[in-house]
């Protein structure tokens, strides 16, 4: 059973991981004009540019660059960055360490801010405690990473000096992007394991539980929060995307120098090959987290991989 | 917390400025160079940018920016969402499963990752900005309108219709479309503020509205290179923004807990 699930999943992510290759290939043709004059400039020379349309491919059939694309793909050639002069795979090697660094960093804020705040609110629903933290959350949701993060380095690095205004140089400069990214993540969290929390507390073996004489921490610790974990964990595979998405953003905001702030780099010089690989690189490492995050889901929970059967 | 009532007006209020900002002629563009980076005073209690122009004029012409592109966007996305939603699931079969997975690989974008992408090999401005974020905006109503059909599909009175000739268009128009009206307009609220947070975040990329037009996330944007003098140029962008975003965020929530019957027999039981 669990097998063919997993196969299932894969064959999924599969056809998935095709149609996300042909719409980052499309994505070329959506330039207004030829794509050539677009990237060279108007002044370039004929022989420049026919070598360029060569490179590319463009003066091929659709069909044809498509497969030439792929292909290449498959052999880890992503093709030549304009600006650079070097392969774009290298460009994504040397940028990656920062993004995973940042992506990680902001996914430990929100998980240290998010759980707390969902915990004491679902304890204490109705209450002020569980106004005020949902009220910061509803608040979190509403704070953009382009406006929070500037609004951070005016109090933290302007006017208290703590940590540098942007770049990445050691912890102190990872501080702020961390949590930027991490709070907006933050706030979606805490209302998900708030009613998450809130639906298992409702169930009979939390009040038996507790008849047995369990104190409140020991069965929202022991019994409510591991059975809360599951959807929760699923939600932070789909949040991991908010994440990816917000890095290209808060990355600006701090001249990270990661992927997002490539990808932004290289929108402004036209440097369209390393755009199309930025977005095929964070989309597909969306598309794996997200079966990984159904993998282990169906893992630990035998209703899911079993689930055909009834 | 914001006391509920006041969101609507907030939001309609937003609606207004937006309208009214249309027709008063205002002069964005002027400068005055001896008033340059100049802070809130009494007489301007929003002080003056960096090229010495009024940031009240400009947060006003913004406002127009997000409203437009916001209406613009849910609306097309909307009608092309519910569309290829309903008619997907009503469908079934073979076409069902392509547009599922179409929308699967339009999920599989983070966030407005894809919107970026667009926007920026598109070129600036707000036309493009509707275009990329509308390419993005219908996969969730048609997700949502999707799952609502397939819940709906089989109730009586469209068996019914059927059984009486009904054709497939009049059953999806008059009997399946009526039935999503509440979730629909929910999602559309919620993405309202998406929207307006989009448009802002593109802006402030530099891929969205062009100078001289002004929108909060360029002024944001702008205002970033001058924090140490002028906080304000951020702050004040950056305050309209969150409001306007928290009070449609917080009329989202308000609209289901009023629209949503399921949510009102939890309350009464409680």
């Amino acid at each position: 059973m669990m097998i063919s699930f997993v196969l299932s999943r894969l064959l999924s992510t599969l056809v998935v991981v095709l149609g996300v290759i042909c719409m980052v290939f499309l994505l070329i043709h959506f330039i207004p004009g030829d794509p050539v004059d677009m990237m060279l400039g108007e002044s370039a020379q004929a022989v420049d540019r026919e070598a360029l349309r060569e490179a590319l491919g463009l003066n091929r059939p659709l069909g044809a660059q498509l497969w030439q694309y792929i292909v290449g793909l498959f052999q880890g050639n992503l093709g030549m960055s304009l600006h650079h002069r070097i392969p774009v795979s290298d460009l994504l090697a040397e940028r990656l360490p920062a993004t995973i660094e940042l992506a990680v960093a902001g996914l430990l804020v929100s998980v240290l801010i998010a759980f707390p705040l969902g915990i004491v609110a679902a304890l204490k629903k109705g209450q002020a405690m569980d106004k005020v933290s949902m009220a910061v959350s509803m608040i979190g949701v509403s704070i953009p990473n382009f406006l929070f993060g500037p609004v951070l380095i005016l109090f933290f690095s302007i006017w208290a000096g703590w940590f540098p205004v942007s770049g990445r140089d050691g912890w102190s400069s990872l501080v702020l992007p961390a949590m930027t990214l991490g709070t907006a993540l933050a706030a979606v969290l805490s209302r998900m394991i708030r009613s998450t929390l809130l639906d298992v507390l409702q169930e009979d073996y939390i009040r038996t539980a507790r008849a047995k004489g369990c104190s409140r921490v020991q069965v929202v610790l022991h019994h409510a929060l591991r059975n809360a974990m599951l959807p929760i964990i699923t939600l932070l595979g789909l949040q991991l995307g908010v994440l990816l998405g917000g890095a290209v953003i808060t990355e600006t905001v701090f001249s990270w120098p990661g992927i997002g702030k490539l990808m932004i780099d290289s929108i402004n010089s036209r440097d369209y090959p390393v755009v199309q690989a930025c977005v095929l690189l964070i989309s597909l490492s969306y598309v794996f987290v997200n079966m990984l995050t159904d993998l282990a889901y169906a893992w630990l929970d035998p209703r899911i991989r079993l689930g055909d059967r009834s | 917390m914001m006391r509920r009532g006041v969101s609507v007006w907030l939001v309609l209020l937003w609606l207004l400025t937006a309208v009214v900002s249309q027709f008063v002629m205002l002069d964005i563009t002027h400068m005055d160079l001896d008033k340059i980076l100049q802070g809130p005073d009494i007489n301007n209690w929003f002080g003056y940018d960096d090229l010495g122009r009024s940031v009240l004029n400009r947060l006003l012409d913004g406002t127009w920016t997000s409203c437009i592109v916001a209406i613009t966007v849910i609306s097309i996305s909307l009608v092309t969402g519910t569309l290829i939603g309903t008619a997907s699931a009503y469908a079934g079969g073979f076409i069902d499963l392509v547009v599922v997975r179409i929308i699967d690989i339009f999920l599989a974008f983070p966030g407005i990752l894809l919107a970026i992408a667009l926007a920026g090999i598109m070129g600036a401005g707000v036309e493009n900005v509707i275009i990329a974020l509308s390419i993005v905006g219908w996969v969730g109503f048609a997700r949502l309108a999707r799952a609502q059909t397939l819940s709906v599909k089989h109730r009586e009175h469209i068996v019914a219709a059927r059984s009486l000739g009904t054709g497939h268009l009049k059953i999806i128009v008059r009997h399946i479309i009526p039935m999503l009206t509440t979730p629909l307009l929910i999602e559309a609220t919620f993405g309202i503020a998406s929207v307006i947070i989009a448009e802002a975040g593109l802006s402030f990329l530099g891929l969205g509205v062009q100078a001289p037009d002004a929108s909060w996330g360029s002024m944001i944007r702008d205002g970033t290179r001058y924090m140490l003098v002028a906080p304000h140029l951020v702050l004040i962008p950056g305050a309209a923004l969150m409001i306007v975003i928290l009070s449609i965020n917080l009329l989202g929530d308000r609209l289901r807990d009023h629209l949503d019957i399921r949510s009102q027999l939890r309350k009464q039981g409680e």
